[in-house]
Parts: C-alpha cells; structure tokens; sequence
C-alpha cells in the first residue's frame, strides 16, 4: 500500500428512493496499488455506492473526483472510458464468441473498417500473458471454466487503461482453487498500481486479500479501517452494529430443557444434505416440539438451508430420515406430505398472493393438500379462518379484505395461519420478523413457543441473535455457506458465543453428543 | 509471488464444434448428390448444379438476409409476402409503364422499409418478433392482393433480357443473372458477418443481449438493422423471383419464409442466435435444392416427398444443435 494521494474519492454520498433512504453522507477512498474491500450486509448500501460510482444512479449529494478532478458518470460506458471498470457477479460476456473477441469486440483493431483478427488474437494474447494466463484465444469462451471467464472479463475491464478495478462479488460462485487464481491475478494487478475495490460477502477473502476495509452499514458509513488493525470479530460487530457487551445485557428467558426433547426418534433427520455453489454439506437433526435455530449472517446460507429441507431445491446426496423412516424430500410436494411447512423470507414474492382475500390466502395451502377436486366447504372455510384470525390478533379482523390492504406484520400471520391451518408437524420460518413492528414481532415469537410446547418443530432463522437465543432449544451456525456448528442452548450460550462463532467458525461444536 | 505461467483447466473438450453443423450439411449434401449420380446417368451433369442455383437463386438471397436475423436469435416470418409484394408492385408499376431504373430503386426500397419499421417496433416496445414480423407478413400479402387480385404479367424488356441471359461455358453450361447476384449477396453477407463491427455485434447480441448491452455494443441498432437487412434481401429476392417467372402473383411464394428457415437451419444457424455461418445457408439451400431434383429425377414420387424429407432432416439437425450443445449454456 502506498501513502500518496487516493485515486479517487466519494464524499458525503447521500441518495434516496422512494420511501428510502439507500445512502446518506458516505464518504469512501482508494489508493492506488491497494485492495480495498467494501463490507456490509445485504441492504447496507453496497450496490448504491458502487451504481452510484459509475453512474448507473445520480447522486443527491455529495462528491466524486478521480485523480483530483471532479467527476460525474452518465454511465458505466463512460467510466469505463474514464479509467473506472466494473467486473459483475454474473460475467457480462458473451460464451459464443472467442476468448480475443470478448476482450476486444465494441473496439477491435480495423483496416478500412475490417476487423483486423491476427491484431485481435495477437493483443489479447499479450494481455492474458501480462495476467499470467495461458488460453487459446480462438477458442470460444464457453468453453473454459467460470473463473477463466471472470479473468476474461478483468482482462477486458483493464485493457481500457482501468486505474480502478471494481469487483463485485467476484467469487461468489467460484470454488476455492478458482479463487485462489482470482485473487493471484488481483494482487498481480494491485503491484502495478491499480486500485481495487472488491465486494464480496465471505470475511475469510478480505482477511486474505484486502488491505483496507470500508464498512457500511443501513446505508451509512461506519469506518475506514487497515485490516491488520481491525480483528474478525470486531467486522462482525461493526456489519451488524452491535457491540457484544449491550447484547451480553439480554433478559435471560427460561432456557428449555433440550435433553428430554431430544430422547426417541427424531421427526426429521437429514444427513450430508447440500447443493453445490449454495451450501455445503451438512446434517441436522430436528425433534417433534423442538425450537432449531439457525443463526449467520445474511448470504451465509441459512434460506438455502430451509430450501433444501422443504425440497424448494434438490440436494445433491444425502439421506433423509421421517420418524426415523428412510424418506426423500425432492420436492415441495413431498415436503408437504411429510408435514413441512415453509413461511419464506421473501413474503412477498414467495408468499402471499396480495390480491386475494385474508381467507383465500389461508386455504390455499391446505386446498393444495387436498387436492383441488375437493373444495373445502366455505363453512368449514370460515371456521378455520375465524380461528386463526382470532389466535394470531389478525387485524383488520375481516377474512374478506385483500391482503395488500394489510401492514407487513399481519401479512406475515397471514402466511403463518396458512401453514398452522395444514396442521404442519416441522414448520420452517424463514426471517418470519423482519420489517415488521415490535408488536406483532412479540405476538409471532410467542406464538412459536405456544407451537412448540404443542409438539410441533420449528425451524427459526432470524437475523436477530436474540430472537434465536429466546426461543430455540438448539442453534445451528451458518458461516460463508456451512453449519459451522450446532450449540446447545444452555446457560453458557450467549450472543458473544455465536458471534464468535460466525467470525472464526473454527471450533466445531456439537450440541447433542 | 509466483509467475508460473497458468494453463487454465478448460471444461469441455474442444472441437471445432461451431462447424459441426456445418460439417455434417456438406457432408449430408455429398451424400445426396452420391446417391443421385449412381442412380441417374443425367445427375453428372454439371448443368444439375447450375439449375440448382437457378431454381433457388432467389431462395438463397432471402435464406442469406434470414441468417443475420436468427444469428441475433430473432425470426422474420414478413419475408415470404415481402418477396411476392416486391414482384407485385414491380410488375404493376412495370405495365403502368414506368421505366424500370425507377421500378427497381422503388421494388427495392418497399422490402427494407418494412423491415426496418418492423425492427423499430421490435426493439422499441419490446416485443416479440414472431409477432411483429407475423404482423408484416399479412399486412405484405394483403397489399398483394390489393395491387391486383390476379397475375401480372411483365413484358418489360430490362426484365425479359435479365430472365432469358445465360452465362455458360464453352460446353454449353450456364448459369443466370439472378445466380450471379445471389453470390454476390452471398459474398458481401459473409464478409459484413466475419468482419464488420456490425456482423460481430449480431454473433454478440445473438449470444447474450444483456451482455451485448453492458459491453457497450449498439444493441438496438444492430436488432434494427438485421431487420432492414433481412427486408432488403426479401426485396431482391423478390426482383430476382420476377425475373424468373415474369409475372408478378399475390399468391406466389405462401408459405416461403418456413422453407427459409429451414433452409438456414439445416445450414447449421442455431435458432436461439449466435451461432452459424453464411457459407452453412448456402448449404443449406443446396440440400433443398437436391432433394427437389432427386425427386424429379425419380419421376414417380410425389412433390409432397420434398417437404417429408425435409421435415425429417429439420428435426434431425435441431437435435443435433441440442447434442452438441453449441450454446454452451
């Protein structure tokens, strides 16, 4: 790293949309020949700053300069040509074209405006040589794997003169020897002077490849900080914006006693369960009145989890045990039959049907149980609804509204009553908390207990390590697309422990030998 | 760090699998003309070939303006009515008397008008090109018959020296005008496909638009631009088609734009764009062309045999494009 001026500045960085407020007075820098890596959960503002970098988004406020000049992008053609290069998550190329071609097509080399190809391949030869990689260039893209393609595209970005590289979430679906090929490249190109700004969600790569880190968080800057000086676990802490002697302050609930629960077969026993380039591998056991909590970060894997146990995705391999009966969970279909039920994260892309009214939401999971040829009688109708509309505190406690007229909370009871109206013996909740207020967030909380001592499992993913720690007998950790660890819920777990455990992820504990 | 020179692991193997479709049309059409010459003594003849030419010459400049369509993954189904619209209103302008300079610059500014209207509303409001081309070809036909209800015969000199010109050899063998025109399109389509900024960008656009766009290639203008080229070679396949016939008929070419996709498919041209050659549609069109004289030959069989084989030989080569996997998706 250098300490000569930075090759670019962004101050005091506010942008709005509609109803929300994305950045407000960030300020970010980047030095030449540095990595600096740009952390944050999802939501933080990650992507508004770097649309707002090149000029995807305009600013409300605030400053760009490259080299000392102010700057402002129409777009990310004209960055590019200012120096400024972004690499996407998904490679932007084309697969049917050759390697040369996608590095040089919108600028090849012409005589009498005929592509000049020996000039083509020969340049792009020299360039791949200068990022140490030897392909056929005539060859078509598609034809290597997706890190040669991801390096394709950097070769393309820095041939433009890139004094800043941007790399957003490069390897995100890259294996690890990919990656160690990737971050080769980006340490090559940060000796020769580019500055690099990397995104990426997976805290072991910035501690191996960044040296220097900016934090947001909710759409404000929490820090600049080098690396070395700046431990994982304080990352963590500055990520969620909670430091761990307030969490340490947290009312101890009746912790539940995990030992009787855990005596006899377990309703649902998953072993080595996984999908590749989602999550890796793992086992879990889940008990009839069991609370299992799954605790990480956002993107570390915890929905795919639930995906894969409601057969939303298919595992790769892996055995599954209902009642301690060889089972399959393939599809959602399957999954329903077994008695699992899924409130997604997503409710309103996955889950209520906004249109239709509080009363047809509910049925319909239990309709589709049934089989549509068998209607349930509208009296029948009627009761189930009125009864869960009363339980759950649905307001407005009319079954005939459309759900869109509904607050977040009661939208999300909606979904719940959906799946309670199935009768579910595991019911999986995916974030079932956030964005809705503290009342209905008590009422829901409450309501998993009351499930749970009635003999129904639960599968509770939350951000909210309290949350988990209120309500679960046993907590499974989620760290970079792993189960790190499945910790009892006893006295001697605390929010500090988890959180340890997300940061470092090295000690494998097990709750239940 | 280390500088060891990185030999990247590629995933698949590598053949020249763009050209396999290729490969195996030439080779189906040697085949083909094998099969003929060791059952009819008279296939031998040069002249076969040339008539082959002659019969399709107009098939094959429309085959060619089709090609730039489905290589950016669109279709033009306008193209059938666009080719008989063209040899409409030339022949009704021709025995109005107008003089044939003119006649022609009007014939062939109609097609690429049309298509690039079409293009416009293709990229503009985003919709499908089946449908707007679909559009453009009632509304070509139903100008047909709105010229004239019945045939037009053309008398035009220009027209009747063009249909009745042979270029030969000493021996005898001859070709038309109309084929040396086709080579010509064929000829200047290759080179704008291989090396043109223009022709790459439809192999991009073919490939992945949204990639395309975030390159920073002129997508929309591309899109628009194969449209109006696929519109000018419907114009002058539609020119060369009245000099063949001499006449112009509103319910000449029905059903044409199928025989041109096909014609482009069997070529090797992947219908979902990107891949494909100009030098395949010629091929293409040639396989055509040799199964209608094959079964000329043969005398007994039915015309209705044509489209059966083709039918098959359709479906074999789209399973092939799917084997092979030339998309590499």
């Amino acid at each position: 790293m250098t300490d000569s001026r930075p090759v670019l500045t962004m101050t005091g960085i506010s942008k709005s949309f509609p109803g929300v407020r994305a950045l407000h007075d960030v300020n970010f820098r980047l030095f030449p020949g540095e990595v600096h890596a740009l952390m944050g959960e999802n939501g933080a503002g990650k992507s508004t700053l770097i649309k707002v970098l090149t000029g995807v988004y305009d600013t409300d406020e605030g400053a760009i300069t490259l080299d000392g000049e102010p700057v402002s992008f129409t777009g990310p053609m004209q960055a590019t040509a200012a120096g400024v290069s972004t690499v996407f998550q998904e490679v932007n190329l084309c697969t049917n074209l050759s390697v040369a071609e996608n590095i040089f097509i919108g600028r090849e080399p012409r005589v009498f405006g005929a592509v000049r190809w020996g000039e083509v391949r020969r340049r792009a030869r020299a360039l791949l040589a200068r990022l140490d990689l030897d392909l056929d260039v005539s060859a078509p893209l598609g034809s290597y794997s997706l890190a040669i393609q991801q390096m394709v595209a950097i070769a393309r970005a820095i041939d433009i003169k890139a004094r800043v590289l941007i790399l957003d979430e490069p390897t995100s679906s890259l294996d690890a020897g990919e990656v160690a090929q990737l971050f080769r490249i980006m340490r090559q190109l940060r000796d020769e002077g580019i500055a690099i700004l990397f995104v990426t969600h997976f805290l072991d790569q910035v501690y191996e490849i960044a040296d220097r880190i900016t934090v947001l968080r909710n759409g404000g800057l929490v820090g600049e900080y080098l690396t070395t000086e700046l431990p994982q676990l304080s990352l963590v802490e500055k990520m969620i914006g909670k430091e761990l002697d307030v969490l340490e302050g947290i009312e101890e609930h009746s912790r539940r006693d995990l030992a009787a629960l855990e005596e006899g077969t377990p309703l649902v026993a998953v072993s080595n369960f996984g999908r590749a380039g989602a999550v890796e591998p793992f086992s879990l056991t889940i008990h009839a009145g069991e609370v299992v909590g799954l605790a990480g970060l956002l993107g570390s894997g915890r929905t795919e989890v639930a995906r894969l146990l409601f057969g939303a995705d298919r595992t790769d391999g892996g055995q599954v045990a209902i009642d301690g009966t060889a089972s399959s969970l393939r599809t959602p279909a399957q999954a329903i039959d077994h008695g699992v039920g899924f409130c997604s994260e997503n409710r309103r892309a996955e889950g209520i049907v906004a249109d239709l009214s509080v009363r047809e939401n509910m049925i319909l999971a239990m309709q589709a149980a049934r089989g549509w040829l068998r209607p349930i009688p509208r009296r029948r109708q009627d009761e189930l609804v009125d009864k869960y509309v009363k339980a759950l505190n649905i307001r407005p406690a009319d079954p005939e509204v459309p759900v869109r007229n509904l607050s977040g909370g009661n939208q999300q009871k909606v979904l719940l009553a959906r799946w309670l109206i199935t009768e579910p013996r595991l019911l999986i909740l995916d974030e079932p908390t956030r964005g809705i207020d503290i009342g209905a967030k008590t009422e829901i909380q409450k309501l998993v207990t009351q499930l749970s001592d009635g003999g129904m499992a639960v599968l509770f993913i939350s951000a909210e390590l309290e949350e988990v720690l209120r309500l679960s007998h046993k907590v499974a950790v989620m760290r970079d697309r792993q189960m790190v660890a499945q910790l009892a819920n006893d006295e001697s777990l605390d929010a500090d422990r988890i959180m340890q455990t997300i940061a470092s992820g090295s000690h494998r504990e097990e709750a239940d030998r | 760090m280390t500088t060891g020179t990185l030999t990247a692991g590629r995933t698949r193997f590598r053949l020249p699998r763009k050209q396999i479709p290729v490969l195996a049309t030439l080779a189906l059409l040697l085949v083909m003309y094998g099969i003929g010459v060791s059952q009819y003594t008279a296939f031998s003849n040069v002249q076969v070939i040339f008539n082959v030419f002659i019969d399709n010459g107009f098939l094959l400049v429309v085959a060619v303006g089709m090609t730039f369509v489905i290589l950016t993954g669109g279709i033009d189904l306008s193209v059938g009515s666009v080719v008989a619209m063209t040899a409409m209103v030339s022949a009704a302008l021709l025995q109005d008397g107008m003089p044939a300079a003119l006649v022609l610059v009007i014939a062939l500014l109609i097609g690429p008008t049309l298509g690039l209207l079409m293009g416009c509303v293709i990229h503009f409001f985003e919709i499908q090109p089946f449908i707007v081309t679909l559009a453009g070809m009632f509304f070509a036909r139903g100008m047909c018959t709105f010229i004239s209800g019945a045939s037009i015969p053309i008398t035009d000199g220009f027209w009747t020296s063009m249909s009745q010109e042979r270029i030969g050899d000493p021996r005898g063998n001859f070709v038309s005008i109309s084929v040396l025109i086709a080579f010509v399109v064929v000829v200047i389509a290759a080179y704008t496909l291989a090396y043109t900024r223009l022709g790459r960008n439809v192999y991009a656009i073919g490939g992945n638009p949204q990639s395309a766009l975030l390159m920073g290639l002129p997508v929309g203008r591309t899109r628009i631009a194969v449209y109006t080229i696929s519109g000018l070679c419907s114009a002058i396949g539609g020119i060369l088609l009245s000099f063949y016939t001499l006449s112009g008929a509103p319910l000449i070419a029905v059903g044409m734009e199928l025989d041109v996709i096909a014609a482009v498919v069997i070529g090797g041209t992947v219908l979902t764009g990107g891949a494909g050659y100009v030098f395949g549609t010629v091929l293409g069109v040639l396989v055509l062309g040799v199964i209608q004289t094959l079964i000329t030959f043969d005398g007994s069989l039915n015309s209705w045999w044509t489209k059966i084989v083709i039918g098959g030989l359709l479906f074999a080569f789209i399973l092939l494009q799917r084997l092979i996997g030339i998309r590499y998706k």
